[in-house]
């Protein structure tokens, strides 16, 4: 089995200098987007790359602050520039809609750039490892603070055996929000924790689940 | 608060040619360092109005290359390998002079944080995970 990995970013061209995928049909004519976001090493590019239609892509955004924070780079430079990083997958729907799928790092600088970037998607999945719940709190705390509606998905790395709802108790995650087991290396488990996000987001929506 | 255990550093050591030059970046954009992101979000799609010419600046020429079929901002900036504020300056001269033209998300809910998503677009997502 092929384990894609952050590590191996691909913008291969061919000679004609266009990208070498399947270019989306000319009859697309709305993009939509989601949010995996999660700790280091989480599993957030192989859940990209287990329903993406091509293989996941790396770009950066930069943002120059004043005086918001220390960044090691910048230190060096002399600047305070802030570098993200998130790796990007898709899926097209139909002949109309593509939906764009970005894993994205969980860390306190990140979430400068949210606004910037993630403003306007459907909902957010939190991936989790049990090993490292810690990681998500921060996730779970920003997303609430920017009203962005998301499900909680443990991907499993046979780790100790842990119950939904000890793992609920130590997110301190609310009995609505769903909170479901997943193996982010297959395509049907990744695709149903999409589906299990949009179904979410569907009853938020049509007011049969409210807010939590 | 960092958590107990950190996170590793999020930048690449693999491919960093953008994070080296920043006067690359100053060059391409002619200096200037700022977008509207509300102008294009990443999931804009961008189509071609024209081919592109000799005369034009390469990064130029290569976005009106790539975006004969629709491309996502984002897919731009993975290809260009720029980052995505400079792709949207990049974008914002070619949409003024008439070159592309922007295929918008239909729900850009930028500063009502409470909105939710359309019901029927969700069931058009659901619709189309469910057939994949």
């Amino acid at each position: 089995m092929d384990f894609a990995t952050s590590e191996q970013p691909v913008s291969g061209t061919a000679e004609d200098g266009l990208p070498e995928r399947t270019p989306l049909s000319a009859s697309t004519t709305q993009g939509l987007k989601i949010v995996v976001v999660g700790g280091f090493g989480v599993g957030k590019t192989t859940m990209v790359s287990s329903v993406s239609d091509i293989r996941p892509l790396n770009t950066e955004e930069t943002m120059t602050q004043a005086g918001e924070g220390i960044d090691d780079l910048s230190a060096v430079r002399g600047k305070t520039t802030t570098t993200i990083a998130f790796d990007f997958g898709r899926i097209s729907l139909n002949e109309r809609t593509v939906l764009y799928l970005f894993g994205a790092p969980g860390q306190e600088r990140f979430w400068f750039l949210w606004n910037r970037l993630f403003s306007g998607t459907l909902g957010a999945v939190v991936l989790v490892d049990t090993r490292r719940l810690a990681d998500s709190w921060y996730a779970i705390d920003r997303l609430e603070h920017h009203g962005t509606p998301f499900i909680v998905a443990r991907n499993d790395f046979g780790g100790p055996e842990h119950t939904t709802e000890q793992i609920r108790d130590a997110l301190d995650l609310p009995e609505s929000v769903p909170l479901i087991n997943c193996d982010a290396r297959s395509r049907e488990s990744s695709k149903e924790v999409l589906i299990t996000l949009v179904d979410y987001l569907y009853a938020l929506s049509a007011g049969h689940v409210h807010r939590p | 608060m960092s958590g107990p255990d950190r996170p590793d550093r999020p930048g690449r050591t693999s491919r960093s040619a953008r994070e080296e030059s920043p006067d690359r970046l100053y060059t391409v954009t002619g200096g200037r360092s700022h977008s509207d992101p509300k102008e294009f979000d990443l999931v804009t799609l961008v189509v071609s109005e024209c081919s592109p010419t000799i005369t034009m600046q390469s990064e130029h020429a290569a976005i009106l290359r790539i975006c004969q079929s629709p491309t996502a901002v984002v897919e731009l900036a993975a290809d260009l390998d720029l980052p995505i504020s400079i792709v949207r300056i990049l974008l914002g001269d070619l949409l003024s002079s008439g070159r592309i033209t922007a295929r918008h998300p239909r729900s850009t809910a930028t500063d009502t944080a409470s909105s939710l998503p359309d019901p029927d677009v969700l069931k058009q997502v659901l619709v189309g995970l469910r057939n994949l």
